[in-house]
C-alpha cells in the first residue's frame, strides 16, 4: 500500500469526559481510524460510587468511557494498571497537586503505557491522541508540561493534542500530512465555551464534565482518608481493597490502632457485607442499622466502644440498649454485645477521617 | 463452539468488563460466555462493551442482586 493511501490509525486516551471525546471526533473527521484506550487505576471515579450507593438508583449507572466510545463508534480497550500505578501514587517524580493527585506523572504514565503497548505496534497504529488543553489543569496541562509529557512518556512527536495543537509545534502526524493542522484547534485556558461550542457542532448534547476530573485522588476528603491509612499503618502502601473501601461509608478513627467503616445506606451495607470474611465486623440485631468493618487491631475495650458507635448510627440510637453482633473473620461465632448507643456529643469531630 | 463461564461477582465496574474482555480474547468465533455479576453497573457496561466490540448479548437475567449475561462471541 502506498504512503498516500495507507489507512492511518490513532489510539485515543478516553477518560469518559468531554475533551477526549472531542479530540477523538476531530481526528475521526479527518478519516483516521481511531480506537480508544482507558486505564483502570483503582482510583477511577467511573461507576464505582454509583454502583455502591443505592441512593443513586435513579441515576443511570454507566461507565462514561464506554458510553463515549459507543457514541463515537470506536472500540475501547480497558486496561487494568492497579499494581503498576502504585509507583505513580507513592513516588510521583513531579509531586502532587492540591491533594494526593499526581496528575503530571499520571499523564506521563498513561501516554507511556499507550506508546509502549505492544498491541499498538502489532496492529500498526501510528500515533496517540489526548484531549489535553493548555491551561486547562493547573498541574498537568500547562504549556511547560506538554513537551515534558511527550518526552518523558517516550511518545515524543507521535503525541497529538487536537484541541490545542495549534498552540504547539507540529507533531509527526501533522508534518507527514496524515492530519491537516489547519483543521485542529488552539483552545487554551479553563474557559469551557470552545469545547461546548464544538460539542454542539458535533451534535453531542449529553456528556460528562466531572468537576474534579475522573480520579478520587483529586478529592480532598478521599486524600485525607488515604493519608490516614498510610499514617495508621506506618508505611505508604496500599492494596486495591484498601483504596476501594476509602470510597465507601463513614470512616471514624477513635484511636490510632483501629478505624471503623460504617455503611450509610443499603447499597453500602451490601458492599461492606462482601468484606466480612476479611475484617472484624459489627451489625445491629435488635434494631435496623448499618454494617461496620474494623480496620486495625482493636482491644476488647475498643470493640465495646465500636459497638456503641455502631449503635449510635442504627435505628436504636435513642434506645437504652442495642444488641450488636460482633464477628471475627474466619469464625462462624457471633458474639452479642448489649450496649448503650454513644451520644453524638461524645463523638469528637476529630474521629471523622 | 463451546460454552464458558466467568464469575465476576463482587467485582465493581470496570473490573467485570475487563475480565470479560480478557476472557473473550481467548475464545473462538461462535463461542458462548456466561458472565455472572453483582455490580448493577454491569447492566449498562457489559452490553455497551459487547456492542462496540461486535459481540451479542443473547440473554440477560436478574435474580435478586445477581445479573447473568450470556454473550455470543463474534470474531
Amino acid at each position: 500500500m502506498s504512503k498516500q493511501t495507507k489507512q492511518r490509525k490513532a489510539v485515543s486516551l478516553i477518560s469518559g469526559g468531554l475533551d477526549s471525546m472531542l479530540a477523538t471526533k476531530v481526528i475521526q473527521e479527518q478519516g483516521i481510524h481511531v480506537e480508544g484506550i482507558n486505564f483502570f487505576t483503582g482510583f477511577c471515579v467511573e461507576g464505582h460510587t454509583h454502583a455502591i450507593r443505592a441512593k443513586d438508583t435513579k441515576k443511570e449507572k454507566r461507565n462514561n468511557a464506554l458510553w463515549v466510545a459507543e457514541q463515537l463508534g470506536i472500540k475501547l480497550h480497558i486496561i487494568e494498571v492497579v499494581e503498576e500505578y502504585k509507583d505513580v501514587v507513592l513516588n510521583p517524580k513531579h509531586g502532587y497537586g492540591t491533594n494526593l493527585n499526581p496528575c503530571l506523572d499520571c499523564k506521563i504514565f498513561m501516554v507511556n503505557k499507550a506508546a509502549a503497548w505492544a498491541w499498538m505496534e502489532e496492529n500498526d497504529f501510528d500515533f496517540i491522541i489526548t484531549g489535553e488543553v493548555i491551561g486547562q489543569r493547573p498541574k498537568s496541562q500547562r504549556k511547560a508540561t506538554m513537551p515534558m509529557i511527550a518526552r518523558e512518556s517516550g511518545a515524543d512527536d507521535r503525541l497529538l493534542r487536537p484541541l490545542c495543537a495549534k498552540n504547539l509545534p507540529p507533531t509527526l502526524p501533522e508534518r507527514e500530512g496524515w492530519v491537516d493542522r489547519e483543521q485542529l484547534f488552539a483552545f487554551h485556558g479553563r474557559n469551557r465555551k470552545p469545547q461546548i461550542t464544538l460539542a454542539e457542532k458535533f451534535g453531542f448534547d449529553d456528556f460528562s464534565q466531572p468537576a474534579g476530573g475522573c480520579c478520587f485522588l483529586t478529592d480532598k476528603y478521599y486524600s485525607k482518608k488515604l493519608k490516614d491509612l498510610w499514617q495508621s499503618r506506618g508505611e505508604r502502601a496500599y492494596e486495591l481493597d484498601d483504596i476501594m473501601l476509602l470510597k465507601v461509608g463513614r470512616h471514624l478513627r477513635p484511636a490510632p490502632n483501629f478505624k471503623l467503616i460504617i455503611s450509610r445506606e443499603e447499597g453500602e451495607n451490601h458492599y461492606l457485607t462482601g468484606y466480612q470474611h476479611e475484617y472484624i465486623n459489627l451489625g445491629t440485631l435488635s434494631h435496623g442499622g448499618p454494617v461496620a468493618l474494623i480496620d486495625g487491631s482493636p482491644t476488647r475495650e475498643d470493640l465495646e466502644l465500636a459497638a456503641r458507635i455502631v449503635a449510635r448510627f442504627s435505628q436504636g440510637r435513642e434506645a437504652e440498649s442495642v444488641i450488636v453482633a460482633l464477628r471475627h473473620p474466619g469464625s462462624e461465632n457471633i458474639e452479642e454485645l448489649s450496649v448503650t448507643p454513644i451520644p453524638g456529643s461524645e463523638i469528637p469531630e476529630s474521629w471523622y477521617v | 463452539m463451546s460454552e464458558h463461564q466467568l464469575d465476576a461477582r463482587r467485582l465493581l465496574c470496570p473490573m467485570p468488563v475487563i475480565r470479560t474482555q480478557d476472557k473473550i480474547k481467548d475464545l473462538e468465533d461462535g463461542d458462548t460466555l456466561i458472565v455472572i455479576c453483582t455490580d448493577p453497573g454491569t447492566l449498562s457496561d457489559i452490553p455497551a462493551w459487547c456492542r462496540i466490540h461486535g459481540h451479542t448479548v443473547i440473554d440477560t437475567r436478574q435474580k435478586e442482586r445477581e445479573q447473568t449475561f450470556t454473550i455470543e462471541v463474534h470474531k
